[in-house]
């Protein structure tokens, strides 16, 4: 039910909210503050940490479940400590150690934009988190580094814009930084590859597997769409991203872009070592269930991916690639692009391994180990859901 | 199936003519029947009732039909009609269904006509046999045909005295030609007719029984698979054929023109050599249209024609206009398009899912070069088609290729792919109205434009075939006329039905195709009925009326009255609470203007942030005339509205410069189990003794105006433009752009 | 040679390994049941079940599949004799051309042997990979939940 107070109009121009609209696409805010068939930022989504699960807070601008009744600075607080109206500290599952980077006028604008939004009254489930809330003040300590970043004078605006919404807004290096064990990030591992909801986060530095190196027009449209015929198309995690991302004003994509891209300095990697032998009860496998669109090439008829291109092939470990062969990649269902099934239940463990195995063989990498372990892994990890 | 054919069976037959009279005792002789003798449905066409009804010696009764099954349950229609006319269980008659040896010539089964067409015929020449047979009983016994009753397939008189249907059949009794008149069953005496009846061809469907024409399975069958090129207009430049030609099992590579088919024993052969062929293959580009195909539409040139001109002065209260757009749909079979074909000792028979087999005998005789005489085109059902697919063209293609191989059964089934961009899409159409009310609140005067490509290029002869187009001497189509009035194409429901004193409507035909076009179901009337249920609750809001009442106050047709009145009802019009950003929806049309009526009452909750748009109930009322099988109407209406609402929320064609890229479900999405509405009712009208007036056409429109209605009521988001895209409504609804 | 268990019968198959189990099924065990749709795992019309799992049959080939039983729409019953939810789909007349019907059906299947008591809303989402384009969904989805009643020895 809404209430008077609650859709009465409020001092914001259309302006500020388009600029709040772009920033909170770039943030990716929506993911994690909208429950899996739920109303848009009303919360309710489950973050996995190591430390159990945090679940997205109702944004929307409810006054009784959301956040109708917070000041400016309240929300600016939030982002910049991690700190509700009440004082207590959210977990930094909520990436409050990035927002804090982001200049007055974006908090403002981002303020403007959520509390436009409809209001929706529902109320979040419970945490999981075994760790105190005080606990994160010590967290906060080591790991929160409050103020603007310092740009780079030596770098033109484009770059030194990327740099500012990658490490701040769009907080890229949640998921592509490795962690320590209080599951702060290892900054002199930056963008070295990460972890996220049980995928891997590809390294975007010089670690980088990309099989040809990025370059920041193919950055640009991998953002905004999720494919390019030479790397990869999204899956996971990143799915979300692109999909926001494909809202976002362009020049700030291609911004990011540029940032990300001048991280991975590497040349090809295409001359790698020799390929590992393949089964034939491998290519088998291939030939029946991938080869029908891998092998034909995007630019075919009803053609995908050929995956010795594929970033998913190419990174240390199959988990990625596990994901994508049991669940698929599935567009959004109103939205008209490339489609991968899920095979879940299609291949005995041993078989998917093999499968996985000959893949590998495309990328011409050297075998992954102990593929059928990661197999039997993530399968228990899939029923545990 | 009886060896026999109906060319043998005739050819045996003496003319015996019998006159007979009978008194009428049922209306549902039709219309057509009461006026200058005509004599009712098919029956004009073809009026000796052996056409339509065979009885063997044996007691067995056969029933033909020029229609074809396309799982919309006619043949359980049509079997209960014959049924009950001919006073026997359901279950005795066999029915034979389009087959260019066996059955009458019906044309296509399309437009919702088969019930007003075939049933019509059936049902009265049931009722005519019927008579005939206690005819001949009354002078075998010479009793008065009064005294006796057909009951349960023999003639019953008094002490006993019976006589199987077999046995009165004999001699030619039944090779005369019909009357106008017949004395059909009364609606209070049925046993069979507006029962809801278990189709007959469900069970084979769920058990894995030979159901389609892609079952069918004949000894020494080969399977066949096509090339197709990257585009429409697209030529083939070179073919190696050498690496296809030595895959395993592969026995023929068949090339004509730009037409390519390979010819392996086993199916997944045929589909590797096929794509060895896809990769040797080289193209010259042909043009595809551009991105926007509206405003390139209206470009082109038209032929204008007034199908209505209700002259008089325009109103002086408030005016509105709107202009509604509908890109190209897909009839998007879930199983590609397949016949299979065989040519020996000269003859050519050919198994189609295609939804006229006399029109494909014709087109295939003139693309393989054989007289028509030498063709047989046999129908099976196939996967849903919705009007005209690549069924005709596969038929094309078997035929073509089995020509080639002399003596071999040869199947031939379309990817998924070829299916998506090589089948005749439903035209991309605009639409203007305009109109003015009066003081009162009453519509005063009415404008409407409507600009469309053909409705239908169906085959008939060879350049309507696929393959025909292909060939090294392509066959030319024959120019694109509309489909006239009052049935109408683009045009169909352009004129309302509504009481407006003064009222112009013009119907814009375009000839030139930017892409291939043909009948998708209810052509368009789904354009037309969602622009104009649209336009008229625009109009209601701007009189400050009710939807419901608004429509109610412009008509004066006593049944459609009662459907709008039904839906309303149904659907709790009236008592509607609206939670916050849920809204309702009302649609009304008569199908064609002519055939059954239908209005559609829905709620949708749109999501605001997201643009999104969910649907709960929707409640439908229809009244299709006499119901013959009520549940196979509320089937057929409550698929109409998932379908319609998929187009409507999804759908589009698309293609950029090099081909269409709406190649498969992934780039061409369509509504899936979590979308579908929560519930659809399905509330039949019967009018038993009233003509048939079909099913299968009449909710796509309502469904998609109901929807739009409902949308805006939800969040005041007016959407023009199918399909109704979440970027559209947010748009609509003056949001900046967000995730 | 492939060995497969298709219906509870031990057969073998004489095709490449790489041949995905449908066109075996139809065309060298002549079973009708599964359904040529796409050939890409965006229709389900193709769907059997596999040890259990509701597999896109157009998708998997047979190397993958000796020693895994294999059940068909075919192995749910006969027209005499059907199968529950065979009889379900019959007694809600849930078929309009009838073409995706054995792909939901084993659907279904799967996952009511798995989950017998699944909510009309689990229903739902097990069946999105499920294309209908009659627009059957309201009756598959009363079928099915006829079905569950059958199977759990309801009349």
């Amino acid at each position: 039910m809404q209430s008077a107070s609650d859709t009465a109009p409020r001092p914001f121009s259309t302006a500020q909210i388009e600029r709040g609209a772009n920033l909170a696409a770039i943030g990716n805010c929506v993911t994690c503050h909208t429950a899996h068939g739920g109303k848009p930022y009303a919360g309710g989504y489950p973050v996995q940490t190591p430390f159990g699960a945090v679940h997205g807070t109702n944004i929307t601008p409810d006054r009784e479940t959301g956040i109708g009744s917070w000041s400016l600075a309240d929300f600016t607080r939030a982002l910049r400590e991690g700190m509700s109206p009440e004082g207590h500290h959210y977990y930094p599952a909520f990436p409050y150690a990035y927002f804090t980077h982001l200049d007055d006028d974006d908090i403002a604008a981002l303020y403007a934009f959520v509390m436009t939004r409809e209001p929706v009254r529902a109320a979040v489930p419970a945490n999981s988190v075994l760790v105190p809330r005080f606990a994160v003040a010590i967290w906060n300590a080591r790991y929160l580094h409050r103020g603007a970043l310092a740009s780079d004078a030596s770098r033109d605006a484009g770059w030194n814009r990327g740099h500012y919404l990658a490490e701040s807004l769009a907080h890229c290096s949640e998921c592509h930084t490795p962690r320590d064990k209080l599951g702060g990030e290892k900054r002199n591992e930056y963008l070295a590859g990460g972890e996220a909801g049980g995928w891997e986060a590809p390294a975007l530095n010089q670690n980088s597997s990309s099989p040809q190196p990025w370059t920041s027009s193919a950055m640009g449209q991998y953002l905004r769409t999720g494919l390019v015929d030479e790397h990869a198309i999204s899956a996971g995690p990143m799915r979300g991203v692109v999909e926001n991302l494909s809202h976002a004003k362009p020049a700030d994509v291609d911004a990011l872009a540029r940032y990300i891209v001048s991280m991975e300095r590497k040349g090809p990697d295409m001359a790698n070592a020799a390929p590992p032998a393949a089964s034939a009860h491998g290519e088998e496998l291939y030939a029946g269930a991938c080869g029908e669109c891998h092998d034909r090439g995007r630019a075919a008829e009803g053609g995908a991916l050929q995956l010795g291109k594929a970033i998913a092939v190419a990174l240390p470990t199959p988990k990625n690639l596990i994901h994508i062969v049991q669940d698929g990649i599935t567009p959004r269902e109103d939205s008209a692009q490339p489609w991968m099934p899920a095979f879940r239940g299609s291949f005995t463990d041993e078989d998917l391994a093999d499968l996985l195995a000959y893949t590998r063989t495309l990328g011409r990498k050297p075998a992954w180990n102990d593929v059928q372990g990661q197999v039997r892994a993530a399968r228990r990890e899939g029923e545990g859901k | 199936m009886s060896a026999v054919t109906r060319r043998e069976f005739i050819a045996g037959s003496g003319m015996l003519m019998l006159a007979f009279s009978l008194a009428p005792r049922g209306a549902q002789a039709g219309e057509a029947s009461h006026a200058g003798g005509k004599l009712p449905g098919s029956l004009s066409k073809f009026p000796y009732l052996d056409s339509w009804i065979r009885i063997g010696a044996d007691g067995s009764i056969t029933v033909f039909t020029g229609k074809c099954e396309l799982g919309q349950g006619v043949r359980t229609a049509l079997q209960q009609i014959a049924a009950e006319q001919l006073m026997v269980p359901f279950e005795r008659v066999a029915m034979v269904t389009s087959d260019t040896a066996l059955t009458p010539n019906e044309g296509y089964t399309s437009g919702s006509n088969s019930l007003k067409d075939s049933g019509t015929a059936i049902l009265n020449a049931a009722a005519q046999v019927r008579e005939l047979l206690l005819a001949q009983a009354a002078r075998r016994w010479s009793l008065p045909a009064t005294e006796l009753e057909a009951r349960d397939g023999a003639v019953h008189g008094a002490g006993g005295r019976h006589a199987g249907y077999g046995e009165l059949v004999a001699g030619q009794v039944l090779h005369v030609e019909a009357q106008a008149l017949s004395s059909v069953v009364p609606p209070r005496e049925h046993r069979v007719m507006g029962k809801s009846q278990p189709r007959v061809d469900i069970p084979a469907k769920v058990t894995g029984g030979e159901a389609y024409v892609h079952d069918l399975r004949l000894p020494g069958m080969v399977h066949a698979r096509v090339v197709r090129p990257p585009q429409p207009g697209a030529t083939l430049r070179a073919l190696d054929t050498g690496a296809a030609s030595r895959m395993p099992g592969v026995l023929k590579v068949v090339r004509d023109g730009s037409f390519i088919a390979v010819v392996a024993g086993k199916e997944f052969q045929a589909v590797q050599a096929m794509r060895a062929l896809q990769d040797h293959a080289q193209w010259e580009a042909g043009p595809m249209p551009p991105a926007d195909i509206h405003a390139y539409l209206a470009t082109l040139a038209s032929q204008d024609s007034v199908i209505l001109d209700r002259a008089g002065k325009a109103g002086e209260g408030a005016s509105h206009e709107a202009t509604y757009r509908r890109p190209y749909h897909m009839h998007g079979a879930i199983g590609p398009s397949c016949a299979v074909a065989l040519f020996k000792d000269g003859e050519l028979t050919v198994w189609s899912h295609g939804q006229g087999m006399f029109p494909l005998r014709a087109a295939v005789a003139e693309l393989v070069g054989l007289p028509k005489e030498k063709v047989r085109c046999i129908h099976r059902e196939g996967s849903g088609c919705y009007g005209h697919n690549g069924a005709d063209d596969a038929g094309g293609d078997a035929a073509l290729i089995a020509m080639s191989l002399p003596g071999r059964p040869v199947r031939v089934q379309w990817m998924r792919e070829q299916e998506h961009s090589w089948e005749p899409y439903g035209p991309a159409m605009i639409s203007k109205s305009r109109a003015t009310l009066d003081s009162q609140g009453q519509i005063a005067s009415w404008t409407y434009d409507v600009w469309s490509n053909t409705h239908s290029t169906r085959p008939g002869e060879a350049g309507g075939l696929a393959a025909g187009m292909l060939v090294a001497k392509p066959f030319k189509p024959s120019p694109p006329r509309p489909i006239p009035q009052p049935e109408g194409g683009g045009d169909r429901n352009a004129i309302p039905i509504y009481r407006v004193p003064v009222a112009k409507v013009t119907s814009h035909f375009i000839p030139q195709m930017p892409l291939r076009v043909s009948a998708l179901r209810a052509l368009g009337a789904y354009t037309n009925v969602f622009s104009l249920e649209s336009f008229m609750d625009e109009l209601a809001i701007l009189a400050k009326a009710d939807p419901v009442e608004f429509r109610l106050r412009h008509l004066d047709d006593p049944r459609a009255i009662d459907v709008v009145r039904a839906a309303a009802f149904g659907f709790g019009w009236d008592g509607f609470r609206r939670a916050p950003g849920t809204g309702r929806g009302f649609a009304f049309a008569r199908y064609k203007n002519l055939a059954a009526y239908c209005a559609v009452a829905l709620e949708v909750e749109v999501v605001r942030e997201s643009g999104e748009i969910r649907v709960g109930r929707v409640h439908c009322a229809m009244d299709s005339g006499e119901a013959v099988n009520p549940d196979g109407i509320r089937n057929q209406a409550e698929g109409g509205v998932v379908q319609s609402l998929s187009w409507t929320l999804r759908e589009a064609v698309t293609w950029d410069d090099k081909r269409i890229t709406s190649r498969d479900w992934a780039r061409y999405p369509m509504i899936r189990f979590p979308h579908v509405p929560r519930s659809i009712d399905v509330h039949v009208i019967d009018r038993p003794g009233q003509p048939f007036l079909g099913t299968g056409e009449a909710t796509q429109g309502p469904a998609a105006a109901a929807l739009a209605n409902a949308v805006f009521d939800a969040c005041g988001a007016r959407i023009r433009d199918i399909p109704f895209t979440r970027e559209r409504v947010k748009a609509a609804m003056g949001l900046p752009r967000s995730s | 040679m492939t060995s497969l268990e298709v219906n509870g019968r031990t057969v073998q198959v004489d095709a490449d390994p790489a041949t995905p189990l449908l066109y075996v099924l139809r065309n060298d065990l002549g079973l009708n049941a599964a359904k040529f749709g796409c050939g890409l795992g965006q229709c389900g019309a193709c769907t059997v079940m596999a040890g259990g799992e509701a597999i896109y049959s157009c998708l998997v080939p047979i190397s993958a599949l000796e020693g895994r039983p294999i059940v068909t729409v075919e192995g749910l019953g006969t027209q005499e004799h059907p199968g529950p939810m065979q009889e379900a789909f019959m007694e809600a007349q849930a078929a309009q051309c009838g073409y995706c019907i054995p792909g939901m059906m084993m659907r279904a299947q799967a996952l009511l042997e798995k989950k017998p008591g699944a909510s009309g809303e689990e229903v739902r989402e097990a069946l999105e990979p499920n294309l209908c384009r009659c627009g059957t969904h309201m009756r598959i989805l009363r079928a099915v939940a006829r079905a569950q009643e059958l199977m759990k020895g309801g009349r």
